[in-house]
């Protein structure tokens, strides 16, 4: 197989771009990555595009998103296609265009990933959202993802120790990091004491789904972000301004759809599996990991994503949040970006935002106070559905 | 301004209201925002602070601007009745303000709410202010309440889960343009009040104090690239 490289990357301001057209918001990440690969002029020689996209059928009464990007920014007859697969869409798009490099059926594919969700009330943004659960025994039973956000959270609270405080303390974390962030949708800090210790900490920060409270859940948020993608092995990779950042390794891993047909809701698997062939493809363990992008939709599942990726034990993972661990200079920092907490979630964007992230870091371009110190490998999981359809990547700076 | 008799003429009648007490609320980011009445010598503050966003379309900032402007105006010229202004300084910036009327015992008459300092929450706890301010302390049964934006929309008409009485047009008309009416009751207001509406008192004086003089904002992330 070809080594695949990311020479590219581009991201728009995560927040309210409701006023504008997703076709142009996806082209608008898709031109920062070309440019930021100096490749903007030869747009057309690239061999594919992947259009990441959840929900703009039901958000934006929009479809095709794909060829609408592919036609703003003049590029036909490129090939391009959209790729779905609820929140994860984002890396399920990169690892097909690392399949496509990778197999040699293209050299340089163009991977972008967005959603605008705020044409829609918050309400119906849930409620469409939700369209990924299963219909008869989920859905048609009103449960939402906050619900289940909810119900994980407090499964996981009894089983733990977890308190309410932990997720704040993550909060706190992620906006620490988020407003560093220009991308960042939430560009504010919170305190321990105003969301969680204070004595108007129950109305500041309200019950979204008990026990989550706003400061454990992610904004709904529009945004794109884009990576270009080249093999590493072609002449075609000496045409780009930057050195690349090599893919590692990249799999995926699906569990049953509805999560009543879990034995234990608490163990995710298709997080463990997808991390583990990851792992494998790249020859390396947890250990070797410099820094992760964990997709925090709601504050447990950074922490449990980063028990199933093998960070820390079972159980253990707000302990080390509680002594710093997870923080820009703790041993294992988490959400670099701000994650999906602070740095906001446009379902389709995500996955590809977070290796924006990944190859920002590996290349040192973070922003200051929050760039990891000479991070070598870099991991993001990006979880679909309630964990039943997650993508794990892993990034080398070689 | 000298009250002679034809000013007397144009100024309404007006009740006596009751003063609403200062409060504080630490914000998520661990700010303070003191909450309290505006008085009508703030007026300059005011309205400087509203004016810049009467030209940002975004997020409907430009006609709750444009009317908030003409209310604070209307106020301090004494051509609206009943009239309070209620402002949320962070070490005596203005971070939001609300207009709102008492029409009379049973009656409260919302008029706006707007946002300058954005992401915490300040208008959601502004607008919990002026409600606070109808019916616990001023004793009115309701308050009439429209929304001129969808996020006020959000904000108020879902989130309180306001009774809708537009289809009683024009029985029940809000005094804003006869846009559809909704309706926060006495009862409804009890139901939501421990979950929105909170601030300690009394405001120990060093705190309060930091909002004694009002200052304008010098930017606003509505307006980027705006310096005062």
């Amino acid at each position: 197989m070809a080594r695949v490289g990311i020479v590219g990357i581009g991201h728009t301001r995560f927040g309210n771009s409701s006023e504008y057209d997703l076709a142009d918001v996806l082209a608008y990440a898709a031109t920062d990555a070309l440019k930021d690969a100096g490749f903007l002029e030869h747009r057309k020689e690239i061999d594919q595009v992947l259009v990441a996209n959840m929900a703009s059928g039901l958000l934006c009464h929009q479809s095709a998103v794909a060829s609408a990007m592919v036609s703003r920014l003049d590029m036909e007859p490129v090939p391009a296609e959209l790729v779905e697969n609820g929140p994860a869409s984002g890396a399920s798009a990169v690892k097909l265009g690392y399949m496509a490099v990778a197999s040699g059926m293209a050299d340089v594919v163009l991977v972008v990933g967005g959603e605008i969700m705020r044409k829609v009330t918050g309400w119906l943004a849930t409620d469409v959202v939700s369209t990924m659960l299963d219909t008869e025994t989920e859905y048609n039973m009103g449960l939402t993802l906050p619900g289940f956000g909810g119900m994980f959270t407090r499964m996981y609270m009894e089983k733990y120790g977890l308190t309410e405080r932990d997720l704040a303390l993550l909060a706190v974390k992620n906006h620490d990091n988020g407003i560093k962030n220009k991308y960042a949708h939430i560009q504010a800090t919170c305190t321990i004491e105003a969301i969680a210790d204070g004595p108007e900490a129950d109305v500041v920060n309200n019950y979204i789904a008990e026990p989550l409270r706003m400061y454990s859940t992610c904004p709904v948020s529009d945004g794109a972000a884009a990576v270009l993608l080249v093999n590493m092995d072609s002449p075609k990779a000496k045409l780009f301004a930057k050195k690349p950042v090599r893919i590692a390794g990249v799999a995926s891993a699906t569990d049953t759809h509805c999560v009543h047909n879990r034995k234990d809701p608490l163990q995710l698997n298709a997080v463990r599996i997808a991390a583990e062939k990851a792992y494998q493809m790249s020859g390396l363990t947890p250990k070797d990991i410099s820094f992760a992008e964990l997709h925090d939709a709601f504050s447990i599942l950074e922490m449990a994503i980063s028990e199933e990726v093998g960070f820390f034990e079972r159980g253990k993972s707000y302990l080390a949040v509680r002594k710093g661990e997870t923080a820009i200079n703790g041993k294992m920092p988490i959400n670099t970006s701000g994650g999906l907490k602070s740095k906001g979630h446009p379902v389709g964007g995500t996955g590809v935002s977070q290796v924006v992230e990944l190859v920002r870091q590996l290349r040192g371009e973070a922003e200051e106070g929050r760039q990891v110190k000479d991070p070598k490998y870099g991991m993001s999981v990006n979880f679909g559905g309630f964990g039943n359809n997650v993508v794990a990547v892993i990034c080398a700076k070689d | 301004m000298a009250l002679d008799d034809m000013e007397k003429k144009l100024r309404p009648p007006e009740i006596e209201l009751k003063p609403y007490p200062p409060k504080m609320i630490k914000l998520a980011s661990g700010e303070i925002m003191v909450v309290r009445e505006a008085r009508r010598e703030e007026v300059g503050a005011l309205l400087g602070t509203v004016y810049p966003l009467i030209g940002v379309p975004s997020d409907y900032y430009d006609i709750v601007a444009v009317r908030m402007y003409s209310e604070i105006l209307g106020w301090y010229r004494y051509r609206v009745a009943n009239e309070f202004v209620l402002v949320g300084a962070i070490n005596g910036v203005i971070a939001g303000i609300v207009t709102s009327r008492h029409v009379h015992a049973g009656l409260g008459m919302s008029l706006h709410t707007m946002t300058i300092k954005r992401g915490l929450r300040v208008g959601a706890q502004l607008f919990a202010a002026k409600m606070e301010h109808h019916i616990d302390i001023l004793g009115e049964d309701e308050v009439w309440i429209v929304a001129e934006s969808p996020n006020g929309f959000k904000r108020w008409m879902i989130e309180y889960q306001l009774e809708d009485r537009s289809a009683q047009f024009p029985e029940t008309r809000h005094e804003l343009g006869g846009v559809p009416t909704f309706v926060l009751t006495k009862k409804l207001w009890n139901a939501v009040r421990d979950v929105k509406c909170t601030g300690t008192r009394p405001v120990p004086a060093d705190i309060l104090k930091t909002a004694d003089k009002l200052i304008m904002p010098t930017d606003y992330p509505q307006l980027p690239g705006f310096k005062r």
